[in-house]
């Protein structure tokens, strides 16, 4: 297959690779980028452990072409904060929420989205809205009162 | 290890009689250092060296804690590091004690028991040499100084100074005294152990910071992905090789025993690549005969042949008399399916093997640093001590990083291809080619006297994978006059591997549940039927009425709910846990509402850690219960990804899940899988109280509930 030049913008940088045009954004993100933070789960958008934002929206980057993402704005894990100080990171902290800790970049990316649409999310809309995203370790209970902490305190 | 200045307290020597060496730091000595367990800098900065894997348990926290305590140390100004990989010096014994030495393994939630009495003890060295050092150096007895978070305080002359203070000048005797037990800290002066304390690998997790060996990337890497026996034990020939090798970024095909590796300039490219692979796969392997349908009819036939003699666990009295000699006797069965160990991150590793040849570097996330560098060596032709393990934090074990293939995997790849490399197992390759739970077969005998008294029991395990079946199947806590608990183990030739709390998922489930049933038949409340059995052993009795308390047993659910009861142990530590459930009427799915769990885990080092572990294996043990099963056809697993193989999800935790942590004063017990054997046995026995009918194969799907709801 022929490589293209594509140019992306994640967290707010411009990024210029030579792939095939049909290649995840997940491993143009990881492994041709560098930034590792956004993490490989299932390839078939199961699991959310990939979970970018593309133009705010929670996306999958496991199975979105690179070339589907030319030209919109891309935030990862990495683009959220520099110092841990979103108000979901912090709240994350504060309620200890990861183990294994490898969903977690997936979960409160996933977070972020919404609570930058809905800054007051009931219960079941956190439900519905983080269902998507899979804890292996089982810290749904702790994601539940993070984001419930941050709407407080954010 | 790269601390600059500051002295290091090193054991040097094993066994009872450790021995101390000082170090001096600079470039030379640094690698003299590697026996150290703390580093203390003329900061005042300290290195506490982590000997166990991190892969969401928060040991890493734990055994840091322990250290700590012992030193008064000012917890703001410890660091954690991995240990070197030095079992003999790292490693920690089966028991309990103090002896240095022995394994690396990262499993059965030994650590924090295991390393308990030990890094306590090295903790009080290390403050009885601050201690020595500031008393020759103040020429005041020993005995007139004491320790605060971080200082040694004279109080007659009112003088303080700093642990950094003291490493400027300090010298580590030869030999450092034991510290006899009494000198230690009693836990009520516990300043760390059993309070809270942020986990030190949490801010990491937030950030996307945290290093696992997925994220490792080394200049002029390239990656790998295998084609694998899709039969266990099958061997591949490639048929199309020279096609493969001719597409531009192909680096090489490698041919392995147990499948074919391709290896490419880039991870898109050997994925895509290897759907074109064309591979005939020898036939006749013992796994093809497997099918797991049909496997429970045989067990049935081999668990009714009363001559069928197995792995006898326990044998006590005469179980066959007691089943004569009673007034009523119940036999039922229980069930359950294979299931995966589905660890967030899938299996990888990277291996970076020096231009000569003569040694190499490994990055990966293991339960078995040892076992790991060891796998690498062999298939590299190098010496251990030539091979360099980077430990990684894991995204998720559960048993499955306990196992070294993938490591084999990955040198093998790059001693072929003389290139730094990344190897990745999609989710597929790590569900088809894992290696799982058991399945098994549980016939439960019972015998009761005329005052409802069990007087015969008799644990009939029927399955494959040995000694993984046997773990959990004795009752220790159940008094059975007569009893025999056996394994009868039957050999698919497939893989199977221990699987968090190993045996005891299965073998509570049925124990669990059969108690249920016979308490039914009997008239007699749950709760009250263990507690009568339970009489002799008090502190299972109060683990049991403490959750009943909790989930207010007496009082009975409405609105269509019902609670069930459970009582499990596991790695010495006694849970026990009421859940409420409804069912759908509509999807027939079970829905667990709220979860009420008592843990007696001895003496508790971080409590919201030990909390945070019980949510934890109660979730992944409800998502065994309710969702997974792996299923094989001629040998083949049928199951490839999450859609088919469905993990639990947000929608289907508890609305909540309560735990209470039993105070206690006894040594600490494991608690990483203890929360996970009770879970389905609860479950059940909450269905039948809603329903009077007996879900008894696992897993609890809706097909399954239908089929019960409808017998």
């Amino acid at each position: 297959m022929d490589k293209s030049t594509f140019v992306i913008h994640v967290n707010g940088q411009k990024h210029r690779v030579e792939v095939e045009s049909n290649t995840p954004l997940l491993w143009v993100i990881r492994e041709h980028i560098g930034l590792m933070g956004t993490k490989f789960g299932c390839g078939v958008a199961q699991c959310g452990a990939c979970t970018i934002h593309l133009n705010g929206n929670p996306v999958r980057s496991c199975v979105l072409p690179v070339s589907a993402a030319e030209g919109s704005e891309i935030t990862t894990i990495e683009g959220i904060s520099e110092d841990n100080s979103h108000p979901l990171q912090k709240a994350w902290i504060a309620e200890q929420v990861p183990q294994c800790g490898y969903c977690q970049s997936g979960q409160i990316m996933q977070a972020v989205a919404l609570l930058e649409k809905n800054k007051k999310p009931s219960r079941e809309e956190i439900i519905t809205h983080m269902n998507g995203v899979i804890c292996r370790c089982g810290t749904y209970v702790r994601i539940i009162k993070a984001i419930e902490r941050a709407t407080l305190e954010g | 290890m790269k601390a600059t200045g500051g002295i290091t307290f090193a054991i040097a020597g094993y066994g009872l009689f450790s021995k101390f060496a000082f170090a001096k730091e600079n470039e030379k000595s640094q690698e003299k250092q590697i026996t150290a367990w703390v580093h203390l800098d003329t900061t005042g900065q300290i290195t506490i060296f982590n000997p166990a894997a991190e892969m969401g348990q928060g040991s890493m926290t734990a055994l840091a804690v322990l250290v700590a305590e012992e030193m008064d140390a000012d917890w703001s100004k410890v660091n954690i590091d991995y240990s070197p990989i030095e079992p003999g010096i790292y490693g920690r014994s089966w028991g309990r004690g103090r002896s240095r030495g022995g394994t690396m393994l990262t499993v059965g939630s030994y650590t924090v028991s295991g390393y308990y009495d030990n890094l306590r003890h090295a903790g009080a060295q290390v403050r009885y040499v601050l201690l020595h050092n500031v008393s020759q150096k103040w020429d005041v007895p020993l005995d007139q100084l004491r320790t605060s978070s971080g200082f040694v305080i004279h109080d007659a002359s009112n003088r303080k100074i700093s642990y950094g203070e003291i490493a400027t000048f300090a010298t580590v005797p030869a030999q450092i005294p034991e510290i006899p037990e009494d000198q230690l800290k009693s836990p009520e002066d516990f300043q760390s152990i059993g309070k809270y304390l942020p986990r030190y690998d949490v801010p990491a997790k937030v950030d996307g910071s945290a290093q696992y060996s997925m994220d490792v990337k080394l200049p002029d890497m390239v990656y790998a992905v295998i084609s694998r026996s899709p039969v266990h034990g099958s061997k591949p020939s490639i048929l199309n090789e020279n096609i493969i090798k001719e597409i531009p970024g192909i680096v090489d095909v490698v041919a392995l025993k147990h499948g074919i590796g391709i290896v490419a300039e880039s991870i898109e490219l050997a994925i895509d690549t290897r759907k074109k692979l064309e591979i005939k796969w020898s036939s006749r392997e013992k796994a093809e005969t497997h099918n797991s349908s049909t496997a429970y009819a045989d067990y049935e036939k081999i668990a009714s042949d009363r001559n069928q003699r197995g792995n006898v666990i326990v044998d006590k009295g005469n179980v066959d008399d007691g089943l004569v000699s009673a007034s009523k006797t119940y036999t039922y069965d229980y069930k359950n399916d294979y299931v995966y160990h589905a660890q967030m991150e899938p299996l990888n590793a990277v291996v970076s093997i020096a231009e000569d040849g003569a040694s190499a570097d490994v990055w990966v996330g293991t339960q078995g640093p040892a076992g790991a560098r060891s796998a690498a060596a062999n298939a590299l032709g190098l010496k251990t001590s030539k091979v360099k393990l980077h430990c990684c934090y894991l995204g998720g074990g559960f048993g499955r990083r306990s196992m070294s293939d993938y490591v084999s995997e990955a040198a093998l790849l790059a001693k072929a291809v003389k290139r730094p490399l990344k190897l990745i197992w999609t989710r597929e390759d790590d569900l088809q080619y894992g290696a799982f739970r058991p399945m098994s077969l549980q016939r439960m005998q019972a015998g009761v006297d005329k005052r409802g008294n069990v007087i015969a029991w008799q644990h009939d395990v029927v399955g494959t994978g040995g000694r993984l079946l046997a773990t959990g199947a004795s009752t220790n806590y159940y008094s059975f006059p007569n009893q025999k608990i056996q394994v009868i183990g039957v050999d698919h030739g497939v893989r199977t591997k221990h699987w968090r709390a190993v045996g005891h998922g299965p073998n509570k489930f049925a124990i669990e549940s059969f108690i249920d049933e016979i308490a039914a038949d009997q008239k007699l409340d749950p709760v009250t039927f263990r507690k009568n059995l339970m009489k002799d052993f008090p502190r299972a009795l109060k683990v049991l009425q403490t959750a009943a308390d909790m989930a207010d047993w007496d009082k009975k659910s409405s609105n269509g709910k019902a609670k069930g009861i459970a009582f499990g142990e596991r790695s010495g530590s006694l849970v026990a846990g009421v859940c409420e459930i409804s069912i759908d009427k509509v999807s027939s799915k079970i829905k667990v509402h709220r979860i009420w769990a008592a843990l007696d885990a001895g003496i508790v080092v971080q409590p919201d850690n030990a909390v945070a572990q019980m949510e934890g294996a109660i979730i992944f043990g409800m998502s065994s219960i309710l969702n997974e099963s792996i299923t094989f056809k001629n040998g083949i697993v049928q199951e490839s990804n999450f859609h088919d193989y469905p993990l639990l999800r947000m929608a289907d935790a508890p609305e909540s899940i309560e735990v209470k942590i039993i105070e206690s004063q006894e040594p600490p017990s494991g608690i990483g899988e203890a929360g996970l054997p009770w879970v389905g046995g609860a479950i059940a026995n909450a269905f039948a109280s809603l329903t009077g009918k007996r879900l008894q194969h696992l897993p609890f799907t809706p097909e399954k509930v239908r089929e019960v709801l409808e017998s």
